[in-house]
């Protein structure tokens, strides 16, 4: 690989911006966020301070998202500082994405309304399930009725980009009640549908109760079932299956910053536990408010951990992700970047995979079907 | 010289050897107290692991004996399972005499005899030890009357022991310098010095394990090997105490090292005898008898950049296991290998272990097989002990296949288990001796290749390890063979095939099918594995597709830890071999010689 400079097609960076409180934690949540919000305002201070220290490396962006824990915590005034810091600092693209999501509990019509009026344009809403004892059974604080209504609230505010986050595989559900909650979700036209199968992570408390024989999973058969129904149901009412869990009513409302992880386009990771990747780097920070804080007083980067990553780690990555997306792997642009004809490489064992109907050769992309798709990561083993 | 004992303790498995060794290595004082631990002659990790010594193992103590004098007693520890039994015989003749244990529990067994023989042919002074007469079932009038009656020796010069606890070994260290006689040679002679190991140490190179019959040898000298005339020159000389331990010369009646700076490995025999070049001995010494090994199997790197890898490896490996022999192979199905031949199964499974541990290779075993004999049309008899070069089946006249004796004891109450287990092995022409009140000697005589194929195991479960097991080999016999292979997603994989019994392809097809279905990991896709004479189907099983990943979400950027996890998957994959595009672990091919029941 020349220089070590991954070639990517689009050339724009992302910015993703970590806010890290949640009133409360659900069960099967690994994500990083503390339940104190006493130190907001510190945080708020100190975030502005990290959005300066990278504007030698980073120059400009055309997408923001505003991730967690729960960015809807913050009040909007909050989420503007933090937005005019980085316009300070950084070119805007004056059509990118900004996206925040939201909890379905915290919010209202003022506050949606507020949102839209310091430019943000993408909503993602953590809806999860329209079935409360499902909500319960997940540890999230709101209703199927908070969700509903704020879906309503976020269209009457005037967004235009909505997307929703769901959950399947879970304990009281079955393949019916899922399907209901699909059709629930199709109603609400949102723009965009992410569909997750509840995974536990270790040291979560559902792991530990799934540890202890408190709940189960479903087989890998039912698995599979509901990976395949949802995507059928799914592209039925319209929406393209693009990515393994995700969902978009039109080629334009895939998630722009999503895209960018999975295609290898540099992203700077703001706030605690954030990732961030330019060139044949990966470096993430510290996962601790407080040391996350302290170190940005000092002037420090609140950096965890780097690494450079070897043309084979890129090589493996690039295949991992790209057989995730319905777009899949460019190969053109692999061959450029990793010079070897994957095609090539990998003859017979592709073969075999086309044969089996998991991989298909369309133009200059090899790709998943939609059976590949199911079993990416193992794609990636080849 | 005259102070100098050499000596080797032999017996059948377990009966006490390395146990025997450490009291007369405490009682000697070689070793102090606190570095002390139970068979400690067992070095390698892998004897310490499965409680069996593998390797002999020298050691020289010094002993102040009743009569005043001082003496040096070279001390050999031997294995005592079957498929070491040329690791004995190399060892003894380095010696003049031996301690011959016999448990006395047990009494006599395969190997008690088997060994003695050995050391009748040295011409040795044999010591018989009844050993273990601290257990309660020790029956020392029973094994008094073996030792006479069996071993035809003079049952008045046994001495009793309990390695155990100590009791007897004093009096064995007298007997050793009485009865044994100090070694011949001259000191004054022309060296003539006799390789019976060596081993590769990654900072001094080559070392070598040698017995001085005649001369003397010393740092500085210029020393000849016999064999090929190569000379170099001897950079240090020493004695084995628990650790090498360096010395000016090395004479006549000593056993040592050598290390002389040779790189070339393949320039050490076992066997062959050094001299000095500027005044060599007339004639080698008598060397070794030649290996017949029973089992062959190819070695094959997994992956095939460690072709060359492999090679050095088995260069030096063969320097410290002189039974192991090998030659060139190749696989369309796993590429450049090794032809492989080894003293039994318990010998093949040392060996692969070593050489992963030792060498840190990754390789694979092609499925075992025996010696096979073929007359042909034109009269030709050919040996086959590769399925690969099994010939054309319209060009045979007869095939054969060896045959053993295979001596069993147990207790009686298995006798009808065993016996079914003998029979389903096309055992035939039994023998039945009751040894003693309960237990029964039972023999038979069955093809070599049954007791490949899982007998062993299924012995031991059946007898639940109150067997003993024991073979030799006794002649061909005619049988109707036929070469069976497995064909995975319709490519043949000629390392799994085998050579068989026609009455037996098909079960045996089902059950290699069966057992490669449990052995290859779920992929992708379907795998259809088949087994075929010729173009024959005759067995076949399928693994269904592995479906299941999770679409949990790949939080915000963090693509390092998802990959890192596909890395370590990665990892594991590395420890298969890629036929076509199936990924085939190592274990499958073993796993074909096992069968369902166990
Ligand atoms: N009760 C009793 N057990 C003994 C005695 N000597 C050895 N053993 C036990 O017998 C077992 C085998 O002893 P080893 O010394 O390893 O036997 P070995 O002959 O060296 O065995 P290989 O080298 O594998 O042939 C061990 O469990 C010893 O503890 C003895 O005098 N009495
Ligand atoms: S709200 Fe989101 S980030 Fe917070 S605990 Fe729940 S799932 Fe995790
Ligand atoms: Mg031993």
């Amino acid at each position: 690989m020349k220089d070590n400079l991954l070639k990517t097609p689009s050339s724009q960076s992302g910015l993703y911006i970590h806010i890290p409180f949640c009133k409360s934690k659900c069960g099967y949540c690994s994500f990083y966020s503390i339940k104190s919000l006493n130190p907001i305002p510190d945080f708020i201070d100190a975030l502005q301070k990290e959005v300066k220290f990278y504007s030698k490396t980073f120059k400009s962006f055309d997408t923001v998202y505003f991730g967690g824990g729960t960015p809807s915590l913050l009040r909007p005034q909050q989420l503007e500082t933090i937005l005019k810091t980085v316009n300070k600092y950084y070119k805007i693209d004056p059509h990118s994405e900004i996206t925040i999501e939201v909890n379905p509990g915290d919010v209202s019509l003022e506050y949606f309304k507020a949102l839209h009026s310091i430019g943000i344009n993408r909503l993602n809403i953590g809806v999860q399930s329209f079935d409360d004892q499902i909500l319960k059974f997940l540890g999230r604080r709101h209703s199927a009725s908070d969700a509903l209504a704020s879906m309503k609230d976020a269209r009457n505010a005037g967004f235009a980009n909505i997307g929703i986050d769901l959950i399947y595989g879970v304990q009281h559900q079955n393949i019916k009640s899922w399907e209901k909650t699909l059709q629930t979700a199709i109603n609400l036209k949102p723009e965009h549908i992410s569909c997750y199968q509840l995974s536990l992570a270790p040291k979560t408390p559902l792991y530990s109760t799934y540890e202890a024989g408190g709940i189960k999973l479903p087989s890998n058969k039912m698995q599979a079932k509901y990976f395949f129904n949802t995507s059928e149901i799914l592209e039925n009412a319209g929406y393209l299956h693009y990515e393994v869990s995700n969902f978009a009513r039109k080629e334009y409302l895939k998630s722009k910053h999503n895209m960018k992880y999975w295609n290898h386009v540099p992203y700077l990771g703001l706030g605690p536990a954030a990732h961030s990747f330019l060139n044949n780097k990966r470096w993430w920070n510290k996962s601790a408010v407080a040391s996350y804080i302290k170190d940005i007083s000092q002037d420090k980067m609140p950096v965890e951990e780097q690494e450079l990553l070897t043309p084979a780690q890129l090589q493996l990555e690039t295949l991992f992700l790209g057989l995730r997306t319905s777009t899949g792997i460019d190969l053109k642009l692999y061959e450029k970047n990793y010079c070897t004809d994957l095609l090539e490489d990998k003859k017979s064992i592709i073969d075999t995979l086309i044969k089996n109907h998991l991989v298909e050769i369309g133009g200059d992309f090899l790709r998943p079907t939609q059976t590949g798709m199911a079993v990416a990561d193992s794609l990636a083993l080849i | 010289m005259e102070n100098i004992r050499n000596f080797s303790i032999i017996a059948h498995i377990d009966h006490g050897k390395s146990t025997l060794a450490d009291r007369l290595i405490q009682f000697t004082g070689v070793c102090n107290e606190r570095n002390f631990q139970d068979q400690i002659l067992d070095s390698m990790d892998i004897e310490r692991e499965r409680g069996i010594t593998i390797k002999s193992n020298a050691i020289s103590l010094p002993y102040h004996a009743h009569d005043g004098k001082d003496y040096i007693l070279n001390l050999i520890d031997t294995p005592g399972h079957v498929d070491f039994s040329y690791e004995v015989s190399r060892s003894l003749a380095s010696c003049e005499g031996v301690l011959l244990l016999v448990d006395a529990a047990q009494g006599v067994q395969a190997q008690t005899l088997a060994n003695l023989y050995l050391a009748l042919e040295h011409n040795l002074e044999i010591i018989p030890i009844i050993n273990k007469i601290d257990l309660p079932s020790a029956d020392i009038d029973r094994v008094l009357e073996e030792i006479d009656s069996e071993l035809g020796l003079d049952p008045d010069t046994h001495i009793k022991c309990s390695a155990k606890e100590g009791v007897g070994i004093e009096e064995i260290l007298e007997a050793i310098v009485e009865r044994i006689p100090p070694p011949k040679g001259d000191a004054e002679n022309p060296l003539a010095a006799l390789i019976f190991d060596a081993h590769y140490d990654s900072f001094r190179g080559t070392i070598i394990h040698c017995r001085v019959f005649e001369g003397i040898v010393k740092s500085g000298d210029i020393i000849k090997f016999m064999y090929n005339g190569t000379t170099y020159k001897v950079e240090e000389v020493g004695h084995f105490l628990l650790t090498r331990t360096k010395r000016d010369k090395l004479s006549a009646g000593d056993v040592g090292y050598i290390i002389a700076g040779v790189k070339t490995v393949a320039d050490v025999r076992t066997g062959d005898t050094i001299t000095l070049q500027d005044r060599p001995c007339s004639q080698p010494l008598p060397g070794f008898k030649e290996v017949k090994p029973v089992v062959f199997a190819s070695i094959y790197p997994i992956a095939s950049d460690d072709y060359q890898d492999l090679a050095d490896s088995l260069e030096k490996y063969k320097l410290n296991d002189a039974s192991f022999i090998y030659e060139k192979d190749s696989s369309v199905a796993l590429g450049q290998g090794f032809r492989c031949g080894f003293l039994g199964l318990l010998h093949l499974d040392i060996v692969q272990e070593r050489l992963e541990r030792e060498y840190d290779l990754s390789i694979i075993l092609s499925v075992p097989s025996v010696r096979y004999r073929f007359t042909l049309k034109d009269n030709k008899v050919i040996y086959v002990d590769n399925p690969a070069h099994y010939p054309d089946p319209a060009e045979i006249a007869k095939g054969e296949e060896p045959y053993i004796r295979a001596a069993m004891m147990l207790p009686e109450r298995y006798l009808g288990t065993v016996m079914k287990l003998c029979m389903e092995k096309r055992g035939v022409n039994s023998i039945m001796n009751y040894t003693g009140p309960g237990r029964v000697e039972l023999s038979y005589e069955m093809p070599l290749a049954e007791v490949i194929f899982d007998f062993y195991d299924r012995f031991k479960s059946v007898t639940q390890g109150y067997g003993s097991f024991d073979y030799d080999i006794i002649d061909y016999r005619e049988s109707t063979l036929v070469l069976m292979d497995i064909l995975v997603n319709g490519e043949k994989v000629d390392a799994l095939s085998q050579i068989v019994h026609r009455d037996r392809a098909r079960s045996r097809g089902l059950n290699a099918c069966d057992r490669l279905k449990d052995e290859i990991p779920r992929q992708m896709f379907k795998i259809a594995i088949q087994g075929a004479i010729g173009s024959e189907i005759i067995a076949r099983s399928t693994i269904s597709a592995f479906r299941k990943d999770v679409t949990a979400k790949c939080y915000g950027g963090d693509i390092s830890r998802k990959r890192k996890l596909l890395e370590k998957q990665k990892a594991g994959k590395k420890r298969m071999k890629m036929i076509g595009s199936v990924s085939i672990p190592q274990s499958a091919f073993l796993a074909v010689l096992k069968s369902d029941t166990d």
